[in-house]
């Protein structure tokens, strides 16, 4: 290359790298793989650029991993840092804010009385807005009705924890698998420790433990949630080489039929089919939902959820058009085009009218009619405390970890922050 | 290098001299060689003003590079060691030696230190006499041994991680190859991956299957080093094939042991990539090594003043091992 290319190739460079004209620009770091998901965003982000002149809305992607490992990086510096990013609110969202990156959007948001309150308050810190929600999720066992069938299990007369004990001997003894789970990667353990916690200890227990009350972590609602845990693992309810099943692999059981049941997030309707090995899964009107039974004497409802918030968080350097931009995104005409296609849960009140999916439907009627809904414990606490619960929720199951040491190990790293 | 590994030779044989005199021709050889090889001129007492030159042009670069990727990071992670930090805005809370504290007697920690220790008990025991015996089988000309040197070669081409995916399917037990041996025993599915005392070993056998071959290739350069009118020699001397490998070659080839021994250490110590794809440190955090455990303990938790301690405590041992085994056992090479 002698120095007149490269003169002219710099020039190029230079031309494309700078912006035609002066125009605001807003950027969206998200971590979706879900393509329906996607393409209503990418339709809204065209749809106000296009409204708005001189303003331009870029929706960017990192994979999970990478975004979480960039992210705190990416938010020191100006030109790296997003205006807008994708979050699961709890402790990382806190540590965020703690930090500085966030902005209070209190006085711009009055319109967020059109969504669900439970999803507004996830992305409140010490009662100010730092962010704005567009899902939730609903964990709940995912049962196949042809072996339920086979078994001789009734999915509508299980109510509480013993019900489903006896379910699970039940499907045991007619030689079917009861539950599937991926325990490889741990939290999908912790779903069955959190919702124990949720139906023992009611809404005030986590809350509760964070604060330290009665021995925070190590009060009797967590041992006895253990206790509760490790009663279903003696039964040896989970598939063969549970321990080392991936996420992913375990929903491809559930599709192909293996395991009657999985406790799991909605995703797994959208999981099991390209999971299987068939590559087709169960199909939608063999899958079954169950909400997870109740503890007699306990403190929580069966109508309480536990499930995953998502939110826009909006950075401190973010202009006005960012925030202007979520009120545009939070529209209930978008909300309806989601439900419509089943793409994912928005938090607009009245969008769960236009789901037809039926399994859709019925976890939409479950979230709006919530009488409280639980963020995931291990986003709730902030990855470090929240990696231990994974891990101990393993532990327990497997009977390696007795309850008690398992409720000390949350204390000692919650202790330990 | 070969002179000092011929000095070795002789001197070692000269203790041990067989009174026959059946080696003598050998030794004469070795003798020659040595008495032959030139002697290294006396570096300059004082730098030329060319030799500084050299220094102010050349070393800045390097300086700068290491600087920039090895000596400041390092100083960094030193400094966040001391803090109680999520990586969010700059390391407030102070703990002075807290975080090495949390490490002292931390069961998964010990855990993770006697895996390396596996790791580099089964690299120095199975694996490198291993390599070196398939080294000897396939360094000569013969036909077919160019394929299978590649052959051996091949899963040191493949990247970690997906060794690591590939193995994992191998090992499980409903589809696995692990499901046709038991399967073919008539026994029950035996999951290796989620059994808490071996399954380690799982990712031991991976070791050895993707790095041996690296090693093979690294004994075969050597092996081809060594002049063949020696081993010819000792042959025409009445040695046995033992003799001759045990007195030629194996001497000959010391500085590429002690070389690959150092590679095996050193990549033992600093394993992770399979680690995740197969067991992602568990069942019950039973397989973790030093980095995994820094990177599941540490990074994944958001706890970047431990993993920064953890790494200080990985980055001395790796010095310490690295400056002590170059000092006393490359000494020479």
């Amino acid at each position: 290359m002698n120095f007149r290319q490269f003169a002219f190739a710099a020039g190029c460079f230079a031309a494309l790298a700078a912006p035609a004209y002066a125009e605001t620009h807003v950027t969206v770091l998200h971590v979706s793989e879900n393509p329906a998901q996607k393409a209503i965003w990418q339709q809204i982000a065209d749809d106000y650029n296009a409204a708005h002149p001189g303003v331009k809305v870029e929706l960017k992607y990192l994979e999970n991993e990478a975004f979480k490992a960039k992210l705190p990086t990416m938010l020191q510096a100006d030109e790296s840092r997003p205006d807008l990013f994708y979050s699961w609110g709890g402790g990382v969202m806190q540590a965020q804010d703690k930090a500085g990156f966030l902005q209070d959007i209190s006085k711009d948001v009055a319109w967020e009385s059109d969504l669900s309150p439970t999803a507004v308050d996830a992305f409140k810190v010490d009662g100010k807005t730092v962010g704005v929600p567009f899902e939730v999720g609903e964990v709940a066992f995912y049962y196949n009705k042809k072996l339920f069938e086979k078994a001789g299990v009734k999915a509508e007369e299980i109510k509480s924890w013993d019900d489903f004990l006896g379910a699970v001997k039940k499907l045991k003894a007619a030689g079917v698998t009861p539950i599937v789970v991926g325990a490889g990667e741990k939290w999908p353990m912790h779903f069955y420790y959190s919702y124990l916690v949720m139906r023992l200890g009611g809404e005030h227990a986590l809350a509760d433990a964070k604060a330290g009350k009665d021995g925070g972590f190590k009060n009797q609602v967590f041992v006895e949630a253990g206790k509760k845990l490790q009663e279903l693992g003696a039964l040896e309810p989970f598939q063969p080489g549970y321990l080392s099943t991936k996420h992913g692999e375990s929903a491809g059981m559930f599709g192909d039929g293996k395991a009657a049941m999985d406790l799991m997030g909605q995703w797994l309707l959208g999981m099991q089919a390209p999971n299987s090995t068939s590559g087709k899964g169960l199909p939608a009107e063999d899958i079954g939902i169950l909400s997870f039974p109740v503890l007699p004497g306990g403190k929580g409802k069966a109508t309480d959820t536990l499930g995953g918030i998502n939110g826009w968080l909006i950075s401190k350097s973010a202009p006005p058009e960012a925030v202007d931009f979520l009120k545009f995104f939070s529209q209930a005409k978008y909300a309806k085009a989601a439900a419509e296609k089943a793409a994912y849960i928005p938090v607009v009140k009245g969008a769960e009218a236009s789901f037809t999916d039926p399994q859709f439907k019925r976890l939409a009627d479950d979230l709006s009619k919530t009488t409280y809904h639980q963020n995931y414990f291990d986003q709730d606490l902030g990855p470090s405390v929240g990696r231990v619960i994974n891990d101990v929720s393993v532990a327990v199951a497997a009977g390696q970890m007795t309850p008690e040491a398992a409720a000390a190990a949350i204390q000692e790293a919650a202790d330990q922050q | 290098v070969p002179a000092s590994g011929l000095a070795t030779f002789s001197e070692a044989e000269a203790a041990r001299r067989d009174p026959k005199g059946s080696l003598s021709l050998a030794d004469v050889t070795y003798a020659e060689a040595r008495t032959a090889a030139p002697a290294y001129p006396e570096p300059a007492r004082r730098m030329t003003l060319n030799g500084w030159a050299v220094v102010v042009i050349f070393l800045p670069p390097a300086l700068l590079l290491f600087t920039v990727f090895v000596a400041l990071p390092i100083t960094e992670a030193a400094y966040y060691g001391f803090f109680n930090w999520d990586g969010y805005g700059r390391p407030e809370k102070f703990i002075g030696l807290k975080n090495y504290g949390y490490l002292i007697g931390n069961a998964t920690f010990n855990r993770s230190l006697i895996n390396n220790g596996l790791v580099i008990a089964v690299t120095l025991i199975v694996q490198q006499p291993l390599a070196l015996a398939v080294a000897l089988m396939v360094a000569g000309r013969t036909t077919g041994a160019v394929w299978f040197r590649m052959i051996f070669f091949l899963p040191y081409i493949l990247a970690d991680v997906a060794a690591g995916l590939i193995w994992h399917f191998m090992f499980d037990g409903s589809f696995g190859l692990t499901s046709v041996i038991t399967g073919a025993l008539g026994l029950k599915p035996y999951y290796l991956l989620a059994d808490k005392t071996w399954a380690f070993s799982a990712i031991l056998i991976v070791i050895l299957w993707k790095y041996f071959g690296f090693y093979t290739m690294l004994y075969v350069a050597g092996l081809q080093a060594i002049d063949r009118a020696l081993l010819e020699a000792a042959e025409m001397d009445g040695a046995s094939a033992w003799q001759r490998f045990w007195h030629i070659t194996l001497p000959l080839l010391g500085p590429m042991i002690r070389l690959a021994i150092f590679f095996a250490v050193i990549g033992s110590l600093k394993l992770f990539d399979f680690i995740p794809p197969l067991t992602g440190g568990g069942p019950f955090e039973t397989t973790n090594t030093m980095v995994s455990y820094l990177y599941y303990f540490g990074i994944t938790r958001m706890r970047f003043g431990y993993s920064s301690a953890v790494g200080i405590v990985l980055f001395v041992i790796c010095v310490a091992f690295a400056f002590g085994y170059r000092r006393i056992v490359m000494r020479d090479d």
